[in-house]
């Protein structure tokens, strides 16, 4: 059976191939297949090295010689017999490699951290060779350097790979490699025609990098036995080709994120037609697709504790985007999307691929139930707006790292961290001192004065700030992106990007709760600030109440909305490298917890150190109204402002959303329903099990909504005494509620 | 004139209180004294925050994307306790296209609470025991009013859910409960009874208040005695969980 021809059989267009071809499923989940031997017993060989892995204490083994590369290894297998997907990052399963054209420091500190020794031959080399992190450093002001060390400006991709690109993957298998090069190879002719411009300068040489990279692409694949100059003709054949593609990417960057994209929709094509033809049964189909996922929980990158500290857990953020609506009306559901999910349940919960849904109101009814409970039973996926950002981005765009969206192929972000608001805000109080070291990091302004401090007086002097620190940030990223293009180009990513793409400059802010609360504070009750004795603001005195981001009020609900576009307006009058479009995520990943341990006492009454609010979650405890007033805060966070994603986390009992399991998946579907229609941006549930429970008792300030609805009446699970938690962990798991 | 009243709080995200995903507000003020009562910061009938039916009323109504298939609960405290501010606020909920309940011990006359009841499309009726004596220990009133509740809705054919609390030495009998199966299972209107194991989770407000808290020795009914409690309403045909 021949596919559905159209524009993409003249030019290279996948999104037109998948419209044309694609099979909306409204069924249920009654289709899906459990794991085939195979897949079990490739399964337990996986288990076992990842809890040697474990045991290991976090890396099993490091490549010190080989600077890795797409082709730069013998190919590796787990268990070849039973692989019916093959393919990994080095020759060995869970092998980490060095890639140190971020940043040479990053790789020898990394393996100082796990008592390794640089090969010498290696060490040699980058005698010889700059890297990214040389580069920056090369460059870097004072005050840039200044910005980073004391925290306003964190995380920033300035050391390591900067991720957040996600390569068409797909065009491997639609059209093998030998047709992408050919459309490279043609793109190159068409540069530089005029006048050699420095633009087209660098281009032509990124393209001859990028064909370079399909070529060893090839040969890689060619090591494993396979011939991907041409195009996939099965399913088996169009998964392989895709995560050759993939795996080409995981072998030449150490990038933040390196998210996979849309795939599976586009993989159900070639699974349907398989199908119909009789080719490969049900069972067959959800083995490779077990496998290819199995793969992907097998990415690994070699990485320092101190990285490890803001982003904690080893994430890699494989995030795969699923279903979603077609512009002409159609859902993007099919039986791909329920058999990817179902990994979930063959393999059991993970953490990556990091399973993204696209909600939309027009998502069919049994597939929103369907992954409701796989909420429920594994809290292992996220969801996004489809509704909202499919008008900006139409029907082919990808989740790249946690919530950030972006067209496949035809859009790559420049990673930038984000800065601290929070932090911001003291130094704007103490006159751009830092109110931690006492230093002057910002441009010396006049600090507040002893008395209560005024609304209008604060504001003025946090826009001064502000004002400072847009600009900084701005530039900074600059220094940085300059110099990842320069010495760690992403030539098999952007081999599968178009030839003229989008490009934004992903700027990020943390702490805001902490700065509508701090703010609301100011403007509705009595705050004085207290000084030490060189007369730095190290805490508050807080007269009265005021009211508090997470409780749907406007009056301080539209203090974070202002905030928010506030500082996007002001990165936008910064011109940014490579004429790339700034815009702006509110996002914290796990770094919360650094950046209020670097940051002192605010006016909300949040003591020094404490963390942050997880993203743009409401502070823990201020919310008094119940999740959906909670909710309801954050969905008024326009995502216009910030495209890059607005990150909320939510996390419930199951016993808290309804009586019988039916129940259960109908409220949360419900809920999800509710919370989009209300234009929120992104959620993250957690239907808390024992082991989150037992973490929650640790660590409370990561669950601060963890409600327990016991009878008719709710508790706030960290308010109670660690006796009861424990009973309510007992409980939980054994009885009802 | 806004009708205003004293409520506790709310509950944005209730899932156990009535069907769907309701958002539940919690009246201040209730006479009885339970025992077991998780909520004593709502007895008191001069605290609270003073609001007006109508007002709260259009606060609910932003969170008709949430609940429409779910709805809005009163519960407490006791909301036949304020009767005309109940009806109001259930009247303009209905209004606003939410399906209605109001969960209550049935601890006012009758007559007060008809118009509550009239507004509502579903009572979740905690009945606490149907011993007098017993009833009149554990929350100190006779259970005669839930009774003439029960026996109204009935009557004009209103939906209810039976609430009732296991709570191991007092109403956690076999005799007492084949008692209230036997009774509960001749009334047409009750659609479901939900059976809510005892839990300590409570206990930490009764601290806070001041107020000794009498069943500390009391242990949660074990998973084997609520098999058998739902054992007992399900061999008589009742739908319950």
């Amino acid at each position: 059976m021949e596919f559905n021809r159209g524009n993409w059989c003249s030019e290279i267009d996948v999104r037109d191939f998948i419209v044309l071809n694609y099979t909306p499923y409204d069924g249920d989940e009654s289709f899906l297949r459990s794991p085939s031997k195979k897949t079990i017993n490739l399964w337990n060989v996986v288990k076992d090295l990842l809890e040697q892995e474990r045991k290991a204490g976090g890396v099993l083994s490091i490549d010190t010689k080989t600077v890795s590369n797409i082709d730069a290894f013998e190919p590796g297998y787990i268990d070849k017999d039973n692989e019916s997907i093959v393919g990994l990052q080095t020759s060995k399963p869970l092998e980490r490699a060095i890639m140190p054209y971020g940043g040479i420091r990053m790789v020898r500190s990394s393996l100082a951290a796990y008592n390794k020794q640089m090969d010498p031959t290696v060490e040699e080399i980058f005698k010889h060779r700059k890297t990214h992190n040389d580069g920056v450093f090369d460059v870097y002001t004072a005050e840039m350097k200044r910005a980073r060390h004391y925290g306003i400006i964190t995380g920033l991709p300035d050391a390591y790979g900067r991720g957040r690109i996600i390569g068409d993957y797909r065009r491997v298998a639609l059209y093998g490699v030998d047709r992408i090069i050919e459309s490279k190879i043609l793109a190159l002719q068409n540069i530089g025609i005029d006048s050699m411009t420095e633009d087209d300068i660098r281009q032509r040489e990124e393209i001859s990098e990028q064909i370079r990279a399909l070529k060893a692409l090839k040969s890689m694949a060619s090591r494993y036995g396979f011939d991907i100059s041409v195009p996939a003709r099965d399913t088996k054949q169009a998964i392989q080709w895709l995560y050759f593609a993939y795996l080409a990417a995981i072998k030449d960057q150490n990038g933040a994120a390196m998210s996979l994209g849309r795939v599976s929709t586009f993989l159900d094509i070639y699974a349907q037609r398989d199908l119909d033809e009789g080719v490969y049964t049900e069972e067959e189909i959800q083995e490779f697709v077990d496998h290819f996922v199995m793969k992907l929980r097998l990415v690994k990158f070699l990485r320092t504790p101190a990285y490890d500290e803001l982003f904690s857990g080893d994430p890699t953020w494989v995030t795969e985007s699923l279903g979603g609506v077609c512009v002409d009306g159609r859902h993007m559901v099919t039986k791909m999307s329920y058999r990817f999910l179902h990994t979930l349940s063959n393999l059991g919960p993970a953490p990556e691929p990091n399973l993204t849904i696209l909600w939309s109101e027009n998502l069919p009814q049994n597939f929103k139930l369907y992954v409701s409970s796989v909420s429920i039973n594994t809290s292992s996926i996220q969801y996004e707006n489809d509704d909202v950002m499919r008008v900006k981005l139409g029907d082919d765009y990808a989740i790249a790292c946690c919530v950030s969206p972006m067209k496949i192929g035809k859009q790559m972000q420049f990673f930038g961290a984000r800065c601290n608001l929070a932090k911001a805000l003291l130094y704007a109080l103490n006159g751009g001192k830092d109110e931690i070291y006492g230093d002057q990091v910002a441009p010396e302004t006049v600090p507040v004065g002893d008395g209560r401090l005024e609304f209008d007086d604060v504001m003025k002097k946090y826009n001064h700030i502000l004002d400072w620190l847009a600009k900084l940030y701005i530039n900074t990223l600059n220094v940085i992106h300059y110099m990842h293009d320069k010495y760690c180009y992403e030539k098999i990513q952007m081999a599968l990007h178009d030839d003229v793409i989008t490009r934004t400059m992903a700027g990020g802010v943390a702490g805001l709760s902490v700065v509508a609360d701090s703010l609301s504070a100011i403007k509705y009750a009595d705050v004085y600030p207290i000084r030490n004795d060189d007369g730095l603001i190290v805490d508050f005195k807080i007269e009265g109440d005021y009211p508090k981001f997470g409780n749907n009020d406007d009056r301080v609900d539209q203090i974070a909305v202002d905030i928010e576009k506030d500082f996007l307006t002001r990165l936008n009058q910064h011109k940014a490298y490579r004429q790339s479009r700034p815009t702006m995520s509110i996002l914290t990943i796990t770094s919360n917890v650094v950046y209020g341990k670097k940051t002192g006492s605010t006016p909300d009454g949040r003591k020094a150190g404490v963390p942050f609010a997880p993203g743009a979650n409401p502070m823990h405890g201020r919310d008094t109204n119940g999740s959906i007033a909670s909710m309801k805060s954050v969905a008024k966070l326009p995502f216009n402002y910030a495209e890059d994603g607005i990150s909320y986390t939510f996390s419930i009992v199951p016993e808290a959303l309804g009586k019988t399991e039916k129940d259960k998946k109908e409220n949360l579907a419900n809920l999800l329903d509710g919370y989009f229609a209300d234009t929120g941006h992104h959620i993250n549930i957690n239907v808390i099990n024992k082991e989150v429970l037992i973490d929650a008792m640790d660590h409370p300030e990561k669950y601060p909504q963890l409600t327990i609805r016991v009878s008719g009446y709710a508790v706030n699970f960290i308010k109670l005494t660690r006796e009861q938690q424990l009973d309510v962990i007992n409980r939980t798991f054994h009885s009802r509620f | 004139m806004d009708i205003k009243g004293r409520i506790h709080s709310i509950e944005t995200l209730g899932a156990v209180d009535g069907p769907g995903l309701r958002l539940v507000v919690f009246l201040q003020g209730c006479h009885l004294r339970c025992l077991y009562c998780h909520n004593p910061d709502s007895w008191a009938t001069n605290r609270g925050k003073i609001i007006g039916a109508k007002e709260l009323a259009y606060k609910i109504k932003e969170y008709g994307p949430y609940i429409k298939h779910g709805g809005v609960t009163l519960s407490g405290g006791e909301p036949l306790l304020q009767p005309e501010f109940s009806a109001e606020l259930l009247k303009w909920c209905k209004k606003f296209g939410f399906h209605t309940a109001c969960d209550t011990a049935g601890s006012v006359p009758l007559e007060k609470a008809i118009k509550v009841l009239s507004q509502t499309d579903l009572v979740l009726l905690d009945i606490k025991d149907l011993d007098e004596k017993d009833s009149k220990t554990l929350c100190g009133m006779s259970p005669q009013r839930e009774i003439d509740i029960l026996n109204y809705c009935e009557h004009v054919n209103k939906d209810v859910w039976i609430r009732h609390v296991l709570l191991p030495k007092y109403t956690l009998k076999q005799s007492k409960l084949e008692k209230l199966a036997d009774f509960v299972k001749n009334f047409s209107c009750v659609k479901r009874v939900e059976l809510l194991p005892f839990h300590k989770m409570g206990e930490y407000k009764w601290k806070e208040l001041n107020i000794p808290y009498h069943l500390a020795d009391i242990p949660a009914p074990s998973e084997e005695e609520i098999k058998s409690a739902l054992e007992i309403f399900r061999s008589r045909g009742i739908n319950v969980d």
